[in-house]
């Protein structure tokens, strides 16, 4: 008898036929269908309904705030793991499961209370409006709402690599006379890097696409506070499925870019562990 | 149950595991796969136990072919290398696995763990889970697990490996001696070639995916037929000269060797071993190097000399029984002789290593 | 997942080099402002205006309420349907992707992170375009009188792809921590496929599997965006609870709109205890040391589990979390 190819876990037909089906119903022929209605405005019309003043805002006000998040939340995690790696205090274990919330938290519930809270009659808002600070109905109320959504990936990036450090690596930069300033920026950054700027991808990523809690604290005023997933729903809610469909597009392809960055960047940091 | 393997290759991408292999292991024999790693040694194992297939070839088990039967129905007992001990299961639950399985009534189950943790010697620790057993408990839990089901077939994937050298010496004599009481056919992979002489009844010598040498442990140590397998089964001078007429030369001594009759000479390597060089103070006639001296080890059962042939530029490590050291008092430094007292010869071209 | 095991080594900040006190103290102290001003004060403001308008107010939103009520049941109709695809879902995914080589491996895996790249926003619009009345199969569908976009199917739609790898990703790094030998020993031992599902590879990652149904339970809930699209915001119909928050903040009951986000809130707390609980819980398991009591080296058997650490931390688990 001839030895036929036989797969000696049993299931692999199965689990790989149902996750290729659910694949295909919720992924693929969703994402088609998408390509396929904005391509098919033919190429002047499709430009005409994502090249608008309108839509151009959007989008920089997207790439701009998402950018100005991802920055902020990079220095804010790096601080907020280095401390919770480094230091002992007291309720550190609360503090460092409440990075997690938002996360946790839905969108919409951190869009309400950034809202109430910044707004002149707000809480913090009679405070901060007095001062000049505007924390909603405002740019800076997207990039503040943006922050809190983003702040746990760079501190669940960059703690990790910050543990497996090891001691001795810094005692025998600080033994061949390295200065505290110089075992961080010599040693410490350089191990780090990899993870801050994944940790930053992912901030980047997450605000391209954020809806739910920008929706409540910025106003959504065409050209000043709309960003691009409001004006898409904007658009839909006019009934202007083909513009909808071809903004969509646009993000969706941003969206996809960032992804592939953030693989190679994960590729590239695994490749320096190993 | 005997197995035969007949032709049997198999290749994982551009690599070639298992290169046409065939072997024949008798009912009731306990059987040693020896190889180095990438030798193709647990492939086989894998193959036979059908975890893993071959891409031609076929495996009988008591002129039952096999090749095709699923692993689930070939009723062999596998002791994976690093035991694969269900980790959430009592020690007992573990060993009872396979007949829950069958639908054994359970004070069947419970009288055979019985019997096995007796065996096993691991009384008392059936409550314990896997996480709270030392390595050589884990290897018998993982042994009494895989003869539960009283296997056809007894497959263990370096047995030993993962545990200290004194547990392991242990491990040894009891998986002989339980092969004794319980005939089962057994086959196990090791790339420790004293484990392999010191358990087996047979020795298979594996090397890229081919069948090195197969015999009994003696024979295979006593006539390597392969410069690879003298090379593999322990330490050995070398010593490259020529062959002529009955005669093999190394520089300017002469030894017998009378298979090679031509008087055409060639090229070849003899190969002694450390025990098998005599050190002498006087030389013998023609077949002794003179040698220096370069350092004595006389911890442990033999004494490990190493001393320097400085015509031929070798270095050479000679083994003394303690009788002979506590007559001869070697000190490096010295001048003495050497002369091998049995010496392998394979034709150069015949062979690489 | 998130083991502590390293966290817990012994030796972390003790004989390293460190900043002088008055650093440290600058350092906590400006991290925890930070803590305190983006998360804590969010979240104790939440139940500070969800009971500004008194007891009666809320309770009277939550309880009474007929909308709300709907909105609560509808919730607890859409999220747990769609765990439960994801549960099945991610075991088949995970089974496919750790124990079996097959071509286009890798590409079906980063296929899996594709839904955490489409903003909520465009993913409920592709079941608009897919399945709505203008749709590629919605006039189809609307003569079998099947409605799916403003009713709960395309809630549930829309629901389960945002949230589609949750329960696969933190299995994979799991699965593969454990590796296939457990599993090839239960089929050499005679164990039909069913069996040693059910036997050893379900009690093997249960944890990473209740972890994983947690984060996909917390985004299932609180999803916004891509159910905003596609429900069609009918009160009493296809409002869920973030939809609700959002509608009564539009009628101006501010104080009812925070009782019904002070809902979703301590759920996400909820989320986050069970969650601090499990990591523990699967730190303790990688921590138990073996009673060696023959002096042995270390075990072997513990390697694989410890080397679950890298994967379950790696980016990807955040991405996971979050996006």
């Amino acid at each position: 008898m001839t030895p036929r190819k036989r797969r000696v876990l049993p299931g692999f037909g199965l689990s790989l036929s149902y996750t290729m089906l659910i694949l295909l119903v919720l992924l693929f022929i969703p994402l088609v269908v998408l390509v396929y209605r904005a391509t098919s405005l033919g190429p002047e019309k499709f430009l005409q309904a994502v090249w608008t003043p309108q839509a151009r805002a959007a989008y920089g006000l997207t790439f701009g705030a998402s950018l100005a998040a991802a920055a902020i939340d990079t220095v804010l995690g790096l601080l907020i793991a280095w401390v919770l790696v480094r230091y002992e205090f007291p309720l550190k274990r609360v503090f460092d499961a409440l990075v997690d919330l938002p996360f946790a938290l839905p969108t919409a519930v951190a869009g309400l209370v950034y809202s109430a809270l910044y707004v002149e009659s707000g809480w913090l808002g009679r405070y901060l409006v007095p001062l000049g600070f505007h924390g909603a109905h405002s740019r800076t109320a997207i990039v503040l709402v943006l922050t809190f959504i983003g702040l746990p990936f760079v501190v669940r990036a960059v703690q990790p690599v910050l543990e497996s450090l090891d001691a001795d690596v810094e005692e025998a930069a600080a033994s061949l006379g390295a200065n505290r300033w110089q075992v961080l920026s010599r040693v410490l950054f350089p191990a780090l890097q990899p993870a801050l700027l994944t940790g930053f991808a992912l901030t980047f990523a997450r605000g391209l696409g954020e809806f739910g809690s920008v929706v409540f604290v910025s106003g959504n005023m065409p050209y000043y506070t709309e960003i691009a997933p409001v004006l898409i729903v904007a658009k839909l809610e006019a009934f202007a499925y083909a513009e909808a469909t071809a903004i969509a597009l646009v993000l969706l392809i941003c969206s996809f870019g960032m992804l592939a960055v953030i693989n190679t960047l994960e590729r590239r940091s695994r490749r320096h562990e190993a | 149950m005997s197995i035969r393997i007949a032709h049997v290759t198999r290749r994982f991408g551009a690599f070639t595991a298992l290169d046409d292999v065939s072997l024949f292991v008798p009912s009731g024999q306990l059987l040693a796969l020896l190889g180095p790693s990438g030798s193709g040694k647990t492939t086989l194992l894998r193959i036979i136990a059908g975890l893993e297939t071959p891409d031609a070839g076929a495996v009988h088990v008591a002129d039952l072919d096999v090749t095709n039967v699923a692993p689930r129905e070939r009723e062999v007992g596998f002791v994976f290398q690093h035991y694969a001990l269900f980790r959430h299961m009592t020690v007992f639950e573990n060993i009872a696995f396979g007949m829950r399985i069958r639908k054994t009534p359970s004070a069947e189950v419970e009288k055979r763990v019985r019997e096995l943790l007796h065996l096993v010697r691991l009384e008392g620790l059936e409550r314990r889970y896997p996480s709270q057993l030392s390595g050589g408990q884990r290897q018998r839990v993982a042994l009494a697990r895989a003869l539960a089901v009283r296997p056809r077939l007894l497959l263990l994937d370096e047995p030993f490996g993962a545990l200290d050298a004194k547990v392991r010496q242990e491990l040894r004599q009891w998986l002989r001696h339980l092969h004794d009481e319980m005939h089962v056919t057994t086959v196990f992979v090791t790339h420790d070639q004293e484990e392999a002489f010191e358990v087996a009844d047979h020795v298979v010598v594996m090397r890229g995916g081919r069948i090195e040498q197969s015999g009994s442990p003696q024979d295979v140590f006593d006539n390597p037929a392969t410069p690879f397998v003298m090379d593999f089964l322990g330490q050995v001078n070398v010593f490259h000269g020529r062959l002529e007429a009955g005669q093999m030369h190394l520089g300017g001594i002469a030894l017998d060797y009378p298979e090679y009759t031509h008087t055409e000479s060639r090229n070849a390597t003899a190969y002694v071993r450390p025990h098998e060089l005599a050190l002498e103070r006087a030389p013998s006639q023609g077949t002794s190097l003179p040698v220096r001296v370069l350092h004595v080890n006389p911890a442990g059962a033999v004494t490990r000399v190493r001393v320097i042939s400085e015509p031929f530029g070798v270095q050479l490590n000679v083994d003394l029984r303690p009788d002979d050291y506590s007559e001869l008092r070697v000190q490096p430094g010295e001048q003495l002789f050497a002369t091998p007292r049995r010496v392998r010869v394979f034709m150069q071209d015949d062979y690489v290593i | 997942m998130k083991p502590d095991a390293a966290r817990r080594r012994p030796g972390v900040g003790s004989g390293r080099p460190t900043e002088p006190a008055w650093g440290r103290r600058l350092l906590i102290s400006l991290a925890l402002s930070v803590l305190i001003v983006l998360v804590v004060i969010p979240v104790a403001s939440v139940f500070g205006y969800a009971f500004s308008k008194g007891w009666d107010h809320y309770w009277n939103t939550l309880l009474r309420d007929p909308d709300t009520r709907h909105a609560m049941w509808l919730t607890l109709v859409v999220a747990p349907t769609s765990v439960l695809l994801n549960v099945v879902f991610g075991i088949a995914a995970a089974w496919a992707l750790t124990r079996f080589e097959f071509r286009g491996r890798t590409l079906l895996t980063t296929f899996l992170d594709l839904p955490f790249a489409v903003s909520p926003v465009v993913a409920g619009l592709m079941f608009v375009l897919l399945f709505g009345a203008t749709g590629v199969f919605g006039p189809q569908l609307q003569s079998w009188g099947v409605t799916i976009i403003f009713s709960t199917p395309g809630l549930i739609l829309a629901t389960t792809f945002v949230t589609l790898p949750f329960v696969a990703r933190e299995l994979i790094p799991v699965m593969q921590a454990i590796g296939p030998e457990e599993e090839l020993a239960a089929i050499t031992l005679g164990a039909n496929g069913w069996q040693m599902f059910r036997r050893i590879t379900l009690p093997n990652i249960k944890w990473g599997l209740l972890y994983g149904v947690i984060l996909c339970n917390a985004r299932a809930m609180g999803e916004y965006g891509a159910v905003y699209v596609v429900s069609g915001h009918i009160s009493g119909q296809t409002d869920t609870l973030p939809l609700r928050v959002e509608k009564l903040l539009q009628e101006f009951d501010t104080a009812g709109s925070f009782a019904v986000a002070s809902v979703l809130t301590f759920l996400a707390l909820v989320t986050l205890i069970v969650k601090s609980f499990l990591e523990a819980r699967t730190a303790r398991d990688l921590e138990e040391a073996p009673a060696d009591d023959a002096g042995l080296p270390p075990d072997d058997i513990e390697a694989p589990a410890a080397s679950s650490e890298p994967a379950s931390t790696s980016a990807a688990a955040i991405t996971a979390a979050g996006i």
